[in-house]
């Protein structure tokens, strides 16, 4: 079973290559290409996350994330999540760039492979910038009555940040 | 500027918060700190990122995301009933979803706006029960690989980096799902 997730990169790779070469696609020409758009997301992230993580490196140190942590751990703990946790909560659904520099900083502080860094993946994995995608789409499209959209999109991040939780406890124990 | 008001809030905040807990100099430190960090994670995720935008576009050009959108029409009649006669309409959803499914997002956008944009022909203004289906659609992640976070774990010395894999899919099917079901119950609330 590990093996299979291991092996999901290279196999996905080779796969795709062996497929796109059969359809006599360029594959190695649209990889360079991709690859470059790949370094302008960077690039286009890269001072939004300098802006980011200095202000998160500095509400670390503040001890302001401690204090709120503790004020709402035991609304937290009833949802079965870490109070760590919340910061990421917080911007997720606003930047995206910042939920990366929040949930980064998270994975490298407790870990990767703990408890508390898988679970932070998970919520960066399955949950979007939601209030940027609404502001896109609802303002291309010039829509002023946006009913019940707010809400419901945040139904489903708020399931996503519990179930991502649920799904680490559940699948490491 | 909701990003001007977070970024200056949280800078305020660790500095009155570092006075008053006395823990002014960490604060100082960690001013120095926090741009070089980024810096780093962003060398660090860089070469598994751009490897992967490369491996998507070999697929886009390849014609599996087309193939993805044929297969996942069928679901998405069902999804929007209100515009499921409307080829065009279901063409970009469709090309849409798929986009978002391989983790195209530059790609997924302009195609959701296209369908967003002839949908909101129909009612100007307000955001009909297709419109906000398709929303929120877009507002729950979809992407089957989630290779960014994969990458920040990686970077961190992650054994396994894509071992949450199995927890991401769950994690997002339940967001979809709910944010669907909330969808669907509120146009039933709101019918007119």
């Amino acid at each position: 079973m590990d093996l299979i997730f291991t092996m999901i990169v290279p196999f996905t790779i080779a796969g795709v290559a062996l497929y796109g070469a059969l359809q006599r696609v360029d594959v190695y020409d649209a990889l360079v290409q991709g690859a470059a758009s790949g370094l302008e997301t960077l690039v286009r992230i890269a001072p939004a996350l300098v802006g980011l993580m200095t202000a998160v490196y500095m509400l670390r140190a503040s001890g302001a994330l401690d204090l709120a942590a503790e004020t709402l751990a035991p609304l937290m703990d009833r949802l079965g999540l870490a109070p760590e946790l919340l910061p990421l909560m917080l911007v997720r659904p606003v930047s995206g760039s910042a939920a990366l520099g929040v949930g980064s900083e998270l994975i490298s502080t407790y870990g990767p492979d703990s408890n508390l860094g898988r679970t932070a993946a998970v919520m960066l994995g399955s949950t979007e910038t939601t209030f940027y995608t609404i502001a896109v789409y609802f303002g291309a499209v010039g829509i002023t009555r946006t009913r019940y959209a707010v809400p419901a999109a945040l139904c489903a991040d708020l399931t996503g940040f519990l179930a991502a939780s649920w799904a680490v406890k559940l699948l490491f124990p | 500027m909701t990003m001007t008001v977070i970024w200056t809030g949280m800078l305020v905040v660790s500095v009155l918060c570092g006075l008053a807990t006395g823990q002014g100099n960490q604060v100082a430190a960690a001013a120095l700190e926090g741009a070089a960090a980024a810096v780093e994670l962003c060398l660090s995720i860089g070469g598994m990122l751009c490897l992967w935008t490369g491996v998507m576009e070999v697929m886009r050009r390849s014609g599996l995301s087309d193939g993805l959108s044929r297969l996942l029409g069928p679901v998405l009649r069902r999804l929007f009933p209100q515009v499921a006669r409307e080829r065009e309409i279901m063409d970009s959803i469709s090309a849409n979803v798929s986009a978002n499914l391989l983790g195209l997002g530059n790609a997924a956008t302009p195609l959701g706006l296209e369908a967003a944009r002839r949908m909101a022909r129909k009612s100007p203004g307000v955001a009909s029960d297709a419109l906000c289906m398709l929303v929120v659609c877009n507002t729950a992640s979809l992407q089957l690989i989630p290779t960014t976070v994969a990458s920040v774990r990686a970077a961190a010395g992650s054994a396994a980096p894509f071992d949450i894999l199995p927890a991401v899919w769950l994690a997002s099917a339940l967001s979809v799902g709910v944010g669907i079901l909330a969808c669907k119950l509120c146009a039933w609330l709101w019918r007119t």
